[in-house]
């Protein structure tokens, strides 16, 4: 969270006023450095993670389902729970949303925007931390390299639902995990065994580009036209 | 007496623009003040100087003998100056109620914030209808008396408009300039920025005329009206 904090002074700050192109290129950037960072601290290979969630199995339904995927479901339940309510009903989230829709104006209203933005990046990296404990807890494994392309896919979520959408974002987030694993129990069928499941990740990419050509706005995007 | 607002020698440029020079003005407790001038003289840049959304190169700006020069633009709001920003700028995407509970962002006294957001509607009854919609979607004149309830939920002691009849029918400027009256008559000081120097004069006690960036005449609103110069340049009188 620290981290955040610090990465929105240096790296984020300065481009304030950029288009919306040049935070994003940052992003990347700044996600490569981390990452050498964490290689230099953790080295290069896979190192186990302390199963810290229960480990029990069920069967429901022929399905096979695990204490741990249930408990990450539920605590994911929270946190969007929580985060909903945050935005929607706090203080701190209507002066998040207030921002968003414009810097200025807010700061007549007496917000102070430099405050909400360092805050929203603080809640970013903690939910961030709070998914890094849970991936890796669920494999047992952590690895420097793990977090690209789940960034990438959770990118690709929030695309599909809507940028600046944080229903969208979750349904994004359920759509492309439905869309993936279908696509990865079906692909070596659709391709006459040509393609098998470890394929699965093009699914990602492949809805993000299908978003960005047909409906750039998300699912849940924009649906308020605003007068000039 | 000191007065609410006494801003002196203000300067401010864009790069190597001089938009506003020397610029000396002051406004009352209470008092309706109006700052007149054509396209480009540098009215809203005077406003954005004031609450704190551009830098001053030089000058002072002084709020009940605090000076304000260098806090930024949340600080000023939360000493009691209120911006209605050319267009509006209400928050699109939240609703009515919403944009004007922002207004009130800064108090914690939740019964008085209530009370005054009753008032606010009975003042303001084509909000009250449409205050589930989002403000995006009101028309210029809803939108307009939306930024000026909005302002007024915070409280505040000084009021600065930047133009609020642009853009308006007739009848809508009308009924805006009605709230405007009633909002000064309430005790608040209320500094108008106006192209439509008539209704500016009429509205105001006092006035200064502003031409590329200086001001370049002062007064009393009927003497300001009266003046050649003025009723040649501004009322559209040969
Ligand atoms: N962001 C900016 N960058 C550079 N120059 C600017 C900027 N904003 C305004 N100016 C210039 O400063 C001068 C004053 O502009 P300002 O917007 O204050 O005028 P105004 O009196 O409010 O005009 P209007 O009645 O059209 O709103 C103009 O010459 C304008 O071109
Ligand atoms: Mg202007």
């Amino acid at each position: 969270m620290a981290l955040g904090m610090l990465i929105e002074r240096v790296a984020y700050r300065p481009l304030r006023n950029a288009p919306r192109l040049a935070p994003l290129i940052t992003a990347i950037g700044v996600s490569i450095i981390l990452q050498n960072i964490a290689m230099l601290i953790w080295g290069k290979q896979y190192i186990p993670f302390p199963a810290i969630l229960p480990q029990g199995r069920h069967d429901i339904l022929g399905a096979t389902i695990s204490d741990t995927q249930i408990a990450i479901l539920l605590l994911a339940l929270l946190i969007m729970l929580a985060l909903i309510l945050m935005v929607q009903k706090s203080r701190l989230g209507r002066a998040m949303r207030a921002t968003a829709q414009s810097r200025q104006v807010a700061s007549l209203m007496g917000i102070d925007v430099n405050r909400v933005i360092a805050s929203t990046f603080i809640i970013g990296s903690a939910l961030a931390a709070i998914a890094g404990v849970m991936v890796s807890a669920y494999y047992g494994l952590a690895h420097y390299y793990m977090g690209f392309l789940l960034g990438l896919k959770a990118f690709s979520a929030a695309v599909l639902g809507g940028i600046g959408n944080l229903g969208g974002a979750m349904l994004g987030g359920l759509l492309l995990g439905l869309i993936e694993s279908f696509g990865a129990g079906y692909i070596g069928d659709l391709t006459g065994g040509f393609l098998g499941s470890h394929y699965q990740d093009v699914f990602a990419f492949f809805v993000l580009i299908a978003v960005l050509v047909f409906r750039p706005q998300g699912l849940l995007g924009a649906r308020v036209v605003e007068r000039a | 007496m000191t007065p609410l607002l006494s801003v002196s020698q203000l300067s401010v440029a864009y790069g190597g623009i001089q938009a506003v020079r020397n610029l000396s003005l002051d406004v009352a407790q209470g008092e309706m003040v109006c700052l007149i001038g054509a396209n480009g003289a540098g009215k809203t840049t005077t406003l954005k100087a004031l609450s704190g959304l551009i830098a001053a190169q030089s000058g002072s700006i002084q709020l009940d003998g605090q000076p304000l020069s260098g806090l930024p633009a949340h600080a000023i709001a939360r000493r009691g100056m209120a911006l209605v920003p050319e267009g509006r700028g209400v928050f699109p995407r939240m609703s009515v109620a919403e944009n004007l509970m922002m207004g009130a962002y800064i108090r914690t006294d939740r019964a008085a914030i209530a009370h005054d957001l009753d008032q606010v509607y009975s003042l303001l009854p084509r909000l009250t209808e449409r205050r589930a919609q989002p403000a995006g979607l009101l028309s210029g004149g809803e939108q307009q008396m939306l930024a000026l309830g909005r302002a007024m939920m915070a409280r505040p002691r000084l009021l600065l408009l930047d133009e609020p009849s642009m853009g308006l029918a007739p009848l809508m400027v009308q009924a805006v300039f009605d709230i405007i009256r009633r909002i000064a008559a309430s005790g608040v000081a209320v500094l108008l920025i106006e192209q439509n120097a008539h209704l500016a004069l009429k509205t105001c006690a006092r006035g200064y005329v502003l031409e590329t960036g200086m001001i370049t005449l002062s007064g009393n609103a009927t003497e300001l009206a009266a003046n050649p110069a003025v009723r040649h340049a501004y009322l559209g009188e040969a």
